[in-house]
């Protein structure tokens, strides 16, 4: 998996291409340095395949940005991994865009 | 068929991924169900990898079908068999999908995340073995 972030003031993006899985999940916690950022966006467009290992860094992220009262946002998903959103009920806990 | 006998360990899933994606795309099994099949593949094997041992690594036996001929109804049936602890991941509690960011837990979704991906999933202990199978059509 390639992950890539832009960071802009308080605002980071990360864009994930590949498989978040358990082997690069952790790879994308240790990446993800939240200091400072109030807005964080995962770009979803290159994303093939996410496991329940990757669900675990979206939602512990999600948590960190709720609790210091930041926003996250999950765009550009393909219809395989939304349908993982609504079969695991994330689709309610996270904020899914599309540009 | 195919079969692969490796260390349940979670360096390995790449292996376990590339045998049910060598076994299931030239059988036509769409992208779409190819990665719900692998999503319960490993969530089952990283089960196994953390688990069935403990603190040691010992083996694991993963079998690859494909059931029915090309333009008829096929399913993938996938099957493992570990000789670790008797366990069967399938009576843990479902997890609560109703709750709050602040509220869920983080984890308890790969056992789950099984059943909602594949038609069937059957465990037995049999011979001294954990054996787990897999079933999903396409």
């Amino acid at each position: 998996m390639t992950i890539t972030k832009n960071r802009d003031g308080s605002r980071l993006v990360v864009k994930l291409n590949g498989r978040l899985d358990t082997t690069t999940s952790p790879q994308l916690e240790r990446t993800l340095l939240l200091d400072d950022i109030d807005e964080v966006i995962f770009d979803l467009t290159d994303l093939q395949y996410l496991a329940s290992a990757g669900l675990r860094v979206l939602l512990t992220t999600q948590k960190k940005m709720n609790a210091r009262k930041g926003t996250m946002v999950v765009k550009n998903a393909n219809e395989m991994i939304l349908e993982v959103f609504e079969m695991t009920g994330f689709s309610h806990v996270l904020t899914i865009e599309h540009d | 068929m195919a079969e692969l006998t490796l260390q349940a360990k979670v360096d390995n899933l790449g292996q376990v991924m590339d045998l049910v994606e060598e076994q299931l795309t030239p059988a036509g099994c769409k992208m779409k169900t190819l990665m719900q099949v692998q999503i319960a593949v490993e969530e089952i094997f990283v089960n196994i990898a953390h688990y069935a041992y403990g603190e040691s690594v010992g083996m694991v036996t993963i079998q690859v079908d494909v059931e029915g001929a090309p333009g008829q109804e096929q399913a993938a049936v996938i099957t493992f068999a570990d000789s670790g602890t008797p366990y069967n991941p399938l009576e843990r509690e479902e997890p609560d999908l109703g709750l709050s960011v602040e509220e869920r837990p983080v984890g308890g979704l790969g056992i789950f995340m099984v059943k909602k991906s594949v038609d069937s999933v059957e465990y037995e202990y049999r011979n001294g073995e954990n054996v787990l199978v897999l079933r999903k059509g396409f």
